[in-house]
């Protein structure tokens, strides 16, 4: 973390903060020195080395989540402005710019339980990931030769789903996913349908459709498409649903048959 | 807490701590992993260009193992070991055969096979890719098959839990872990067997690098001060292509340049014309005229060096510290192959680098030097695993499998993999062999944790850590307690984050690309200013839940001390080598530096005690490290240096 030095221009950073999950939450306002290419991180640096508000209180420092702050690791995920994205792409003269206002706004996502401040808790979307086996079920690490060739096309549609960062923008934007229901959501339906695309990784399939066949799993999608409009890495997330449906139907006609 | 025996833990759970949970686990041991992150997000994450490996098209152009290794080796200036790398070099092609089961995405040829691309310090096509976020891919895999062993009760995770010392027992033995909850911020004391360091780089020292905000070197700080030394911490690899920013520098990968980008400067000095607009023959594509064979693919230092000076003469682009890095002649297809790199240039800066070129200059990468480790050669006495009827290898060609002695730090049971250990890469190292001896040592040197694990409490091995007395583990945990105390309760006017900002503007301006001797001195004062200051710290946040402000404090502390070690072992090492270039001592000096600075702390002190470690060459003779330099050109660069210098 970089305190930055003090220069002229500011603007004005309103933060939504909260002491811990079972406390309530409250703003605070931030004024910070204009910077040319700074992002929301920097501007968060800059309040943890200038913990005073715009009243003249000294208070603790915000607390947030990060990592890489390349938009790859997916930790710095918050609602900017109500729209929930990567802080560390977020340009603060850019979002200015974009909103005409004077202040820009920072909250904690709202789909996950809080941990203090603009730091989230999003072990649910891990344990999800469990939950439909997002893994290629290979028989060890002993050398046994490559793996299932695959055309460049194949690879490239894995390639996209491989990108997900498990950042939580998807389930922040869909209106069927909630903090107390059991929706796994976009990011998880498409991590499974990325393994049942690879040759080794469909020995699983058929668990992770019967995990996704009832309450909690695709069905429950509501078609609203927001999930693929925030997805940072723009991966086809509504193309997954429909695909993950499509093999679920045959996988469901399959069981009635084998059941008889 | 589950008290079986024998249990490992692993602290990180990057390329290297999840190669090393998956193995540990396969071997049977339970692993508890400690990160400070969920391990998805760890840094390996942010690993562009690709993984080096000899392949089946390479060979048959007359490329081999043996040949990865020796470019590995002159990459490095010979200050890694020939043994280990050696092995890696010859395990390279498993473990792309391993990741390719595991599912990731590399990039495919029309017939369907892997397909490569070229990267530095090699004229063949041996770096495996998938776009141009294969760390990503390839953590993930990883990741994946460790949620597996998490599935079946193998691996149980602490994530958000921050390592803050190793527990010894009273031989010394590593017997287990104090670490922290960084949200609850709970303290707890856990028992095992072997513990594996795998907590990476310590670019946040320099304030601004190519790192994640959690590469804070702490981790290692901690285990130096606990007693494991540190080997080469002057060698620091600085990154010569990475995006300036506010709040770090983001990398623009190698690859770029693998796929055919050039590295350009206008002719003429403070030309403002667009870059398009300037002609071919007023460019200066430096870097291909000095180095005709490997042009923009020399090795990382030198390709640093050349900007960093080309600059210095007053041809950088605006008369500032930055190059062209230019792509915009690729054709469409080669483009679209590095869009995940061409995405973030466009995200941070607002250009788009399909249309303009680049903007780049070097920033702080990799931490060659680390944790000092230790390794059983391979002898074709103790062979076990060659099959009778294949021949064997001589002596000294790779590693003894499975000897509990591999990538063990001088502690007992306290092991170094992946980018904190100092083993592979020497005094550079080569694009795309970062992600290669960081799943190299998990999957080859798991075994060897799992062995000592499993040894451990037989005859002359010690207790098993289940059995050893609560009160060695309550000594420890009073011991992290007190001084989160201690730093909590500062009332003092000194801020952390300022005194950060001092530290690695410093390391930055006296510990990068040029050394030399009296800035270093300065910096050697400025260090104990910042580490006098640190001592009347003013905490915002006296807390006692999610403090990040004392958390990063305390990390403070050990940045302070890791910085120290690394700027004495610059200022000791009177030659240059590699990344590690002395203006005042332009030349390697084989008889007086071809050696590992072996640093130990000295706990009375406070301070680095250096001594110099023999480094054996029982397979390549040392050579002078060219590259295929024009001697023209370099007689003149020597001229030119020498005119800049006075």
């Amino acid at each position: 973390m970089i305190a930055p030095n003090p220069s002229e221009k500011t603007f004005l950073v309103r933060i939504k903060r909260q002491d811990a999950e079972s406390q309530p939450a409250y703003w605070q306002e931030f004024e910070v020195p204009v910077k040319p290419a700074q992002n929301i991180i920097s501007v968060l640096q800059y309040i943890a080395a200038n913990p005073t508000t715009t009243s003249g209180e000294d208070v603790e420092p915000v607390v947030w989540d990060s990592g890489c702050l390349e938009e790859v690791c997916g930790a710095c995920t918050m609602v900017v402005d109500g729209q929930v994205r990567q802080s560390c792409s977020c340009l603060a003269n850019e979002q200015l710019a974009k909103t005409g206002k004077d202040h820009i706004e920072l909250e904690p996502m709202t789909k996950f339980p809080v941990v203090r401040d603009l730091f989230v808790d999003r072990q649910r979307m891990f344990d999800n990931l469990k939950k439909v086996k997002a893994w290629v079920p290979i028989d060890g690490t002993h050398d046994l030769g490559p793996g299932p060739k695959e055309t460049p096309e194949q690879q490239e549609e894995r390639y996209a789903y491989s990108r997900c960062m498990t950042c939580g923008c998807c389930l922040e934007a869909c209106p069927q996913f909630t903090k107390d229901n059991t929706f796994v959501g976009a990011q998880a339906i498409a991590q499974a349908l990325y393994f049942n695309q690879h040759e080794t990784g469909k020995k699983l399939k058929g668990e992770r459709l019967d995990e996704l066949s009832g309450p909690g799993g695709v069905a429950d999608c509501g078609n609203s498409q927001n999930c693929v409009k925030v997805c940072p890495k723009e991966i086809p997330l509504t193309q997954a649903i429909a695909k993950v449906g499509r093999q679920l139907t045959v996988h469901a006609v399959k069981n009635f048959f084998s059941a008889k | 807490m589950p008290e079986t025996h024998p249990r490992v833990i692993v602290v990180g759970g990057g390329l290297a701590g999840l190669a090393a949970c998956v193995r540990i686990a396969e071997a049977g041991t339970p692993v508890d992993l400690f990160s400070m992150v969920p391990v998805k997000r760890s840094h390996s994450v942010c690993a562009q260009g690709g993984i080096n490996a000899c392949n089946d098209v390479a060979r048959q152009q007359g490329y081999s193992e043996w040949q990865h290794m020796d470019e590995t080796l002159i990459g490095g200036d010979f200050l890694n070991h020939q043994p280990p790398v050696y092995e890696m070099a010859h395990f390279a092609p498993k473990i792309i055969n391993l990741l390719d089961r595991m599912g990731v995405p590399f990039n495919r040829t029309s017939e369907g096979m892997r397909d490569l691309r070229l990267f530095g310090g090699s004229l063949f096509k041996r770096t495996h890719f998938a776009g141009a976020s294969t760390g990503q891919q390839l953590l993930y895999a990883l990741d994946e098959q460790t949620r597996r062993y998490e599935a079946q009760g193998k691996v149980n995770k602490y994530e958000f839990w921050e390592f803050l010392w190793p527990v010894t027992d009273e031989e010394g033995r590593c017997k287990g872990i104090i670490a922290q909850d960084m949200r609850t911020m709970e303290m707890k004391a856990f028992r095992a067997d072997a513990v594996v360091m795998a907590s990476g780089g310590n670019g946040l020292i320099y304030g601004k690098s190519t790192m994640s905000v959690i590469c804070n070197g702490a981790a290692a700080a901690r285990c130096y001060q606990a007693g494991a030394d540190l080997g080469n911490p002057e060698m620091i690899q600085v990154h010569p292509t990475a995006i300036p920013g506010e709040d770090k520098c983001r990398l623009m990968s190698e690859s770029a340049r693998g796929e055919g980008g050039r590295v350009w400067v206008p002719r003429q000095q403070n030309d403002d014309r667009h870059p398009l607009d300037i002609p071919e023959e007023e460019r200066n594509y430096f870097l291909e005229e000095k180095y005709p064979g490997y042009g923009n693919l020399v090795p990382r230092d030198i390709a640093t060096r050349e900007i960093f000076w080309v600059c210095q003469e007053g041809y950088g682009v605006g008369g500032e510290n930055q190059v062209y890095l230019d792509i915009t002649h690729l054709p469409q297809a080669t483009k679209n192959k590095l869009a995940a790199i061409l995405e973030i240039y466009e995200k941070f800066t607002g250009d788009d680098p399909r249309e303009v070129p680049m903007k780049i200059f070097p920033a702080v990468h990799y931490t060659m030097g680390g944790l000092y480790t230790t390794y059983a050669p391979y002898d074709p006495e103790t062979d076990t695993i060659t099959p009778a009827s294949a021949p064997k290898r001589e002596p000294n060609q790779g590693m003894a499998f499975g000897d509990p002695k591999n990538m063990m730090t001088n502690v007992s049971g306290l092991y170094a993999f992946g980018e904190s250990n100092y083993a592979y890469h020497g005094a550079t190292r080569l694009g795309a062999n970062a992600l290669l001896s960081c799943i190299f040592d998990g999957l080859f040197n798991g075994l060897s944790v799992a062995n000592h694990a499993q040894q451990s409490g037989a005859g002359a091995h010690g207790t098993p850590a289940a059995e050893l007395p609560q009160s060695l583990y309550d000594k420890f945990l009073k011991q992290e307690q007190d001084k989160l105390a201690k730093i909590t309760a500062s009332t003092g006017s000194q801020d952390p984050y300022t005194i950060h900002r001092e530290l690695g503007v410093e390391m930055t301006a006296a510990a990068t690309v040029v050394k030399e001797e009296g800035r270093m001195l300065q910096a050697r004062e400025k260090l104990a200013e910042l580490r006098e200051r640190y001592t009347d710290l003013k905490i915002s946040d006296t807390g006692h839940y999610t403090n990040q402000n004392v958390s990063f404090a305390r990390a403070l502390g050990d940045m302070l001390v890791y910085a120290d070690a690394l700027l004495e072992a610059s200022l000791a090492r009177k030659e240059s080598r590699g990344s590690h270039y002395r203006s005042d001592y332009p030349e390697r000096m084989d008889e007086e530096f071809h050696n590992t600075s072996r640093v130990a702390f000295n706990a009375e002190s406070g301070r680095p005690d250096i001594t110099w470690e023999p480094i054996p060459s029982p397979l390549v003779p040392l050579r002078a490290r060219t590259y295929g330099k024009t001697d023209v050109v370099e007689d003149k660069k020597t001229q030119e240096q020498e005119a800049a210098a006075s």
